[in-house]
Order: structure tokens, then C-alpha cells, then sequence
């Protein structure tokens, strides 16, 4: 049987396990986003947490993410549930280009614009909302493209932990050695993470600000 | 006020509006960049600092809107020091224009000069009216320009705007940081001509930093002549081109050396 037949044979269940893919890949970067944009806008404001803060993220980035979904098994709570696990394991993976790129994007605002808006008694609640982050806003989509991109593709691996999502299919496949079993499950991925990365760019292209 | 009212005679009504008293200005590392300055800025007056870069002016004039506080000394604003203002109230009391005019890319024309009335809560009508007011006042006609963005004006629109955003909210006060200083020297002429006819209007107090002795002279009642970080006098136009203190004498000397140059002798 080759890949187009089964997808012939079940679609709702390939349609199901998509559905469970966005969900934990959507949960996930939700989280990483709403960690990450303060984390970088620290980063931005105290250059002397940058180390620390991107260290950290970076060594979670190369624990290979089997291992980082074993290590957190045991962890209470997390680990009870195979899909909090994994999208607590995802989230900590998307955090690093998101940072980076929050970061790099309040610090790339030109001086004069943040020296106005000071001089003009902005508060600086209101140079962060109205001026850095509209300014910075297309770098911090970039950052979330990337980390949604990375993040499909390792959301596969869940299905190892039980967590559900198109890593099912390639975890049979792998187990039955069936290739078309594999593709059942990458096709879709990668379709996920190319649909993604055109979705965020043309988001990312029409916040862009005019120079 | 009215426009044309002698401001040496204002300032004996009012008092200073802007007091300098031995401010000393240092960087954390202990680099001294402003050494005991003392001077007094009248109502309705313009004084131009005048020095070379680096020379500690445009540090004096971000102590006026305390974007930077003395190390020493006080510096008063309105007959209170700086220290003892809000910093909000205090700056959205004196209008700031800086060389790259720092527009918000991402605000229309129209955005970026009622940025501070909407900050005041003022309401929509009449900021509307007043930015329309602000834009033909600086040479703009409000209907071709109220919707562009910063990137699509040239350098001498771009520095209007800038005027027009920074007296929106008509504080009584403007500071400028070399205002004309990116401008080509045909706009920047025209810009500076239109800027001295519009001062004559508005009566505000204006602190100018330039390092062009010409354009002291068109647009300053007094002059405070800035080298390293140490005011060497203050004058008014007659007394600088007059003065014998060296480094004026060199301002005077160069700009007399110009002209000399434009008449081809």
C-alpha cells in the first residue's frame, strides 16, 4: 500500500492527528510567546541579564529533544500528562529565537526615535508600547516563524511520549518499517511547517515599518 | 504676549524662565563634560549655544528636560529645579527638536504632531484642528501631507514636522539640538529663515544648540559661546562679532574670512 492510498483510506484520522499537532505546536508557541517577548525586553533593558538569560535558553536549545522529553517525565505535574509534557518541552525549545529576536528588535530602534519620545515626556510604559515594540514588531514575527517552524518539526518526537500528533505515524512506520506509514506523518508535517512559515511571513512583511 | 515685545524688557517682568547655577556635569567614569556653568535664560528670549562638538552643549540642553540630571549645581526650570519636577510634567512643558528629528517611523504625519496633545487626552476635534493649524503654521499644506509616513518627506519637510510636533501642545518652552544641522545648505537657509519669522510669532523661550556662527547670529538675542565643557561668555550678536576673548574672535574671524570669500576678494 503506498502513501497516497492510505491517505485515501484515512483521511480523518490523518485529519485528526494534524489537529493534534497544531494544538500542541499552537499551545506551545503561545506560551513561548508570552515568556519570551518580556524575557527579550529585559534582555534589551539590562544588558547584563543577556548572558544569563540567553545561556539558559540556549543549553535547553541543544539538549536533544528525546532526552529533554525523558528528563522531564518525572517531573510532577508535567509529567502526568503525555501532552503537558510535551508542550512544555516544545514551549522551552521555541524560547531562544523568540528572545534573540525581541531583544535585537528593541535594541535596533533608532536612538533618536527613543530620545524623542523621552524628551516629549512619553512614560516609559509608553515608549515600550507605542514606540519599541510597533518598531520592533515585524523582528519579533521573524523570531516566532522560526521558532514555529523548529518547533512542527520536533513536535513529531511527542508522539514518543504518547502525546499524540503526526509523530504517531512515524513512530509505527519506523516500528513496521512501512515508509508509506513514515510519509503519512511527514508529509503532513512538513506541509504544516511550510503553510506556517508563508503565514507568518506575509504577517511578518505587512507590519513591517516604512523607511 | 505680543510677538514683537522687546524680551529684554519682558525678562525684567518675569524673571528667568530657565536658571543655570554651578552645574557640573560628569560621566560615571568621572569625565568631566560640564565644569561650574551659570547662566540665565529670559521670557520670550532665544539663546544660542555655540561651540565646537563636544564642546558640552547639547549635554546643558538635555539637563534642561533632566534627560540627564547635574552632577553638581542646580538647574531651574520656571523657578523650580529640575530634581523637584515630575519628569513627565516637565517635559511635556518644553518642546524638544533634535537633529534627525527623531519622527516615529511608524506614525503618520498627522500621528506624529498630535502625539503629545493625545498624550494630554486632549479630545479628537480639536486635536485634529490643531495639527491642520500646526502644519500650515510650519509650511505644510495639511491635506497633501496629514497621511504620509516620515520616509516619504525630504529632510527639510521631515525638520518641519519636527517644529510642528514639538510646540503641539504649545508648551511655553522649546529646546532645539542642531535643528537645521542635517539640512542641505538651500533648505537649511530657507528652513532657518522660515524658523526666525515663526519664532517672532510664537514668543516662546528658545534654547538653540548649533555649532554654525551664522546661524547664532540670525537666530540669537544672546549668545553662550561652549569650549570644553566651560561657557567663555555670554553676548548678544553685536558684542560676539565685536568681542576680543580668543575663541570668539576665531568664530568671528572665520565667519568674516567667508564672506570675504563670497564677495572674491
Amino acid at each position: 500500500m503506498n502513501v497516497i492510498q492510505y491517505f485515501e483510506r484515512h483521511p480523518d484520522e490523518i485529519f485528526q492527528a494534524t489537529i493534534e499537532h497544531i494544538w500542541l505546536v499552537g499551545i506551545a508557541m503561545l506560551i513561548a510567546v508570552a515568556i519570551g517577548v518580556p524575557l527579550g525586553i529585559l534582555v534589551a533593558r539590562r544588558p547584563w541579564l543577556s548572558k544569563p538569560i540567553l545561556g539558559t535558553a540556549n543549553v535547553a536549545e541543544t539538549i536533544p529533544s528525546l532526552a529533554l522529553f525523558g528528563f522531564l517525565l518525572p517531573v510532577p505535574w508535567l509529567g502526568d500528562r503525555a501532552a503537558r509534557l510535551a508542550i512544555a518541552a516544545l514551549a522551552l525549545y521555541a524560547l531562544l529565537p523568540i528572545i534573540r529576536n525581541t531583544a535585537a528588535g528593541i535594541s535596533s530602534v533608532d536612538p533618536a526615535v527613543r530620545e524623542a519620545a523621552r524628551g516629549m515626556g512619553m512614560t516609559p510604559s509608553q515608549i515600550l508600547f507605542k514606540v519599541e515594540l510597533p518598531l520592533s514588531m515585524s523582528t519579533v514575527l521573524a523570531g516566532v516563524r522560526v521558532a514555529t517552524v523548529l518547533t512542527i518539526g520536533i513536535a513529531t518526537i511527542a508522539a514518543a511520549v504518547g502525546a499524540g500528533g503526526l509523530g504517531e505515524y512515524i513512530f509505527r512506520g519506523l516500528a513496521m518499517v512501512n515508509n508509506s506509514l513514515i510519509l503519512a506523518g511527514a508529509i503532513p508535517a512538513a506541509l504544516l511547517a511550510l503553510a506556517a512559515d508563508f503565514l507568518l511571513s506575509v504577517l511578518e512583511r505587512s507590519l513591517r515599518p516604512g523607511r | 504676549m505680543s510677538a514683537d515685545a522687546n524680551p529684554l524688557l519682558d525678562a525684567s517682568a518675569d524673571g528667568a524662565v530657565i536658571a543655570f547655577r554651578g552645574v557640573h556635569y560628569e560621566l560615571a567614569g568621572g569625565q568631566t563634560l560640564l565644569r561650574d556653568i551659570n547662566f540665565t535664560v529670559q521670557r520670550g528670549e532665544t539663546l544660542v549655544l555655540l561651540g565646537r562638538s563636544g564642546a558640552g552643549k547639547t549635554t546643558a540642553l538635555k539637563l534642561i528636560n533632566r534627560l540627564l540630571e547635574p552632577s553638581r549645581g542646580e538647574v531651574h526650570v520656571e523657578g523650580r529645579a529640575t530634581l523637584a519636577w515630575n519628569p513627565i510634567a516637565l517635559r511635556r512643558h518644553i518642546g524638544y527638536v533634535i537633529q534627525e528629528t527623531g519622527l516615529f517611523p511608524h506614525y503618520s504625519v498627522a500621528e506624529n504632531v498630535a502625539l503629545v496633545p493625545r498624550l494630554e487626552r486632549k479630545a479628537a476635534p480639536y486635536v485634529r484642528a490643531r495639527v491642520e493649524e500646526l502644519l500650515a503654521l510650519v509650511g505644510l499644506d495639511p491635506t497633501r501631507y496629514m497621511e504620509r509616513y516620515p520616509h516619504e518627506l525630504s529632510g527639510g519637510q521631515r525638520q518641519r514636522v519636527g517644529v510642528a510636533r514639538a510646540i503641539a501642545a504649545d508648551p511655553p518652552i522649546l529646546l532645539m539640538d542642531e535643528p537645521f544641522g542635517a539640512l542641505d545648505p538651500l533648505t537649511r537657509t530657507e528652513v532657518r529663515e522660515e524658523f526666525q519669522a515663526l519664532q517672532k510669532r510664537l514668543g516662546k523661550t528658545i534654547v538653540i544648540v548649533t555649532h554654525d556662527t551664522s546661524e547664532a547670529l540670525l537666530l540669537g538675542t544672546r549668545i553662550a559661546l561652549f569650549e570644553a565643557g566651560e561657557i567663555r561668555g555670554i553676548y548678544s550678536p553685536g558684542e560676539f562679532l565685536a568681542s576680543d576673548e580668543p575663541v570668539a574672535a576665531a568664530y568671528a574671524e572665520q565667519l568674516r574670512r567667508l564672506k570675504e570669500f563670497e564677495r572674491g576678494t
